[in-house]
């Protein structure tokens, strides 16, 4: 079992909900990083996702695009990337890490030395944005062969053929981009989800995890109802925009915290 | 390269194309696809398409005998495809028409579209006045400051211009944006993209609606000089009007084929928008391309005195071309460019847009070199009107 599976399986014999973080690396600065995420996990985090800085980033809203702009001024490229998650694991072999980020960077430094990088460094999953999956079966298969989940969107617009699509193409969790839009901008709305999650059920038995446009523990709760995950991307970036360097492990920890605290209540 | 069927029912041309989107956006493509693959083979919506371009548009477009510049250039004869004198200056429009009647044909009341020189800014806000929609053009904050002309343009036909000023603030952001809007009013909108990239259909659809410049080739070179040209020659940003010219001819085996890209202030000062010649493959706005990156995968800034050729990408048929070695490109530095506007202003008393002038200055390149019975068919994709500020400043004179 892939530790993002074993870490669903924990979490549903113990009745609670998966919180899971979204910061980009190098921001706001390289140091920065490795303790945010170590904050991330003590303020409750169960498995975190890490953003790859990217030129372009198309589906971002303006808050991941700021924080992408700063990291690559940093110069934190994809190999940056896989060196905090091995510094990280020195302290914390448990959580789970999921890569997010763009086509590109990967490509750029070839999809094998990726993969065979990303296993060393122990990372879980990857998140694609631009890599639906008809695209990258090749990549894919040799992350399932190395044992890193191939993490997926899904959309509201997303038919029930590509529902299916998805769901035969993916593991460790799906993902339910929870509104039209970029990362951020507009609010989450649990009613239209809820409409929408049945269908996703039916397609899958992965774990569900809901983002983009969940802002504060009242909205992660009423998601928490309905999900299996919840996670929270932008308003943490926002955070630590606001916080700077010398602030940003406290205020996402304090951040964080009471998101925790209305899950599990 | 006889039988030409490209690209496959997934948007590809070998490795290249596809559809590298976020999923929100795969279910609007694939009803894009859908409506387009119905209209495309629907008579009357072509039909309405060719009045459009005929009563609208002005087409077809002449082509001339540079006569006399060829006689001073001593060499080949080049011939100019005269997109220039189309409603509103371009061949963008060729495109933008056929995207507007798809947009009317799907019940779309809203237009976007992203925009560099301005160009295809102006020939969608014209064709969303013509067809009484709303439009909205994203604009970098950079090409704003060098095209203002333009952008006034735009406003008077009603078009709401929108600043982008995330990232190097030009052509490539203004894209992202379209597609971030795109993304978050997909019920009601309909991006027109103004080139030959993007995720599928957009290459192949903006190739066909183009392609009516190489179709009238045909059939005006032999009118004009007896046979088809030896050399069909185009400039490439993105590359739409060099495919709209190329793709009659791919299967006309004698007829070479040449992009010309744009060098800037020369490809080993790190500082052009030539992806073919001297990018790498990679996946940048929904299709799989040459692209100027760095070590990291990172796009980097591009340099052209055009902000039509600005552009890190390239269509990703031109690049299947170039792999396939049915297609040349090469490349002209911001210099070879003004030195053929200005020829082509006092030798032909036509002005080209800085962007079709890069073609203008390879077919200038070469021609002395060739037999005086050789014929090279220039697209002259542009008029220059637009340009008067950049080539003015250039020239260290005030307007």
């Amino acid at each position: 079992m892939s530790r993002i599976a074993g870490r669903f399986a924990a979490l549903k014999a113990a009745g609670r909900k998966a919180l899971i973080p979204y910061v980009t690396a190098g921001d706001p600065l390289p140091a920065s990083t490795v303790p945010i995420l170590h904050a991330l996990v003590e303020a409750g985090a169960d498995i975190l996702e890490i953003g790859v800085p990217f030129s372009d980033p198309m589906a971002d809203g303006p808050a991941i695009q700021r924080s992408s702009e700063r990291a690559l001024k940093n110069g934190i490229g994809l190999a940056d990337v896989l060196k905090f998650v091995v510094e990280f694991r020195k302290q914390d072999p448990e959580t789970p890490i999921v890569l997010m980020g763009y086509a590109n960077p990967i490509e750029a430094m070839g999809v094998q030395v990726f993969v065979a990088a990303a296993k060393a460094a122990g990372i879980d999953g990857v998140i694609v944005v631009d890599y639906p999956p008809q695209e990258c079966v090749p990549f894919a298969a040799l992350c399932r062969k190395n044992g890193i989940d191939s993490i997926f969107l899904l959309a509201p617009t997303s038919t029930e053929a590509r529902i299916r699509e998805v769901a035969r193409a993916g593991s460790g969790y799906l993902y339910y981009v929870s509104l039209k839009g970029v990362t951020g901008v507009k609010s989450a709305d649990v009613a239209d989800i809820a409409m929408h999650l049945p269908h996703i059920r039916a397609a899958s038995s992965l774990p569900v995890g809901v983002g983009f446009g969940i802002k504060d523990a009242e909205s992660a709760r009423a998601i928490s109802k309905i999900a299996d995950a919840v996670i929270i991307g932008s308003r943490i970036v926002q955070e630590i925009e606001s916080a700077g360097a010398a602030h940003a492990v406290a205020r996402v920890k304090a951040l964080l915290a009471p998101i925790r605290k209305a899950l599990d209540a | 390269m006889q039988m030409y069927d490209l690209p496959d029912a997934r948007g590809h041309f070998g490795p290249y194309g596809g559809v590298f989107v976020a999923e929100t956006l795969s279910q609007a493509l694939d009803e894009l696809r859908l409506a387009y693959e119905r209209c495309g083979k629907d008579p009357a919506f072509m039909a309405e398409f060719h009045y459009e371009l005929k009563h609208y548009v002005g087409r077809p477009s002449p082509i001339y005998h540079a006569r006399r510049w060829s006689g001073l250039l001593g060499g080949a004869q080049i011939f100019l495809k005269r997109e220039d004198l189309n409603h509103t200056g371009a061949h963008k429009i060729n495109n933008t028409m056929g995207q507007a009647l798809l947009a009317r044909h799907m019940g779309k009341k809203r237009i976007i579209a992203e925009t560099g020189a301005g160009m295809h800014g102006v020939a969608s806000a014209t064709v969303a006045a013509r067809f009484g929609m709303s439009c909205v053009v994203y604009m970098g904050s950079e090409d704003i400051k060098r095209q203002t002309v333009n952008v006034y343009r735009m406003k008077l036909l009603g078009a709401e211009v929108v600043p982008v000023e995330s990232g190097s603030k030009t052509l490539k952001d203004a894209l992202n944006e379209a597609m971030r809007d795109w993304v978050s009013n997909v019920e009601d909108t309909f991006y027109i993209i103004g080139t030959v990239a993007g995720p599928h259909p957009y290459p192949m659809m903006v190739r066909d609606f183009q392609s009516v410049i190489g179709e009238e080739c045909k059939l005006q070179m032999p009118e004009l000089t007896g046979r088809q040209p030896d050399a069909v020659i185009a400039c490439v940003g993105g590359g739409s009007n060099a495919m709209g010219i190329f793709y009659p001819y791919i299967g006309e085996e004698k007829v070479r084929l040449i992009g010309v890209e744009a060098a800037g202030e020369g490809l080993a000062t790190g500082r052009h928008a030539a992806s073919l010649c001297a990018g790498k493959p990679g996946v940048l706005h929904g299709n799989r391309t040459y692209l100027l990156q760095d070590a990291n995968g990172q796009i980097v800034e591009t340099h052209s005195i055009s902000a039509g050729l600005d552009y890190p990408g390239v269509g990703p048929e031109h690049a299947w071309l170039k792999d396939q070695h049915r297609a040349e490109y090469v490349a002209v530095t911001d210099s070879e460019a003004l030195k053929a506007f200005n020829d082509l202003c006092r030798y032909e008393g036509i002005i080209p847009a800085l962007e079709s002038a890069h073609a203008v200055a390879y077919a200038a390149k070469i021609a002395p070199t060739l037999p005086k019975d050789t014929n090279l068919l220039v697209n002259l994709s542009g008029r220059g009107d637009k340009d008067m500020q950049t080539v003015a400043e250039k020239t260290g004179l005030k307007l």
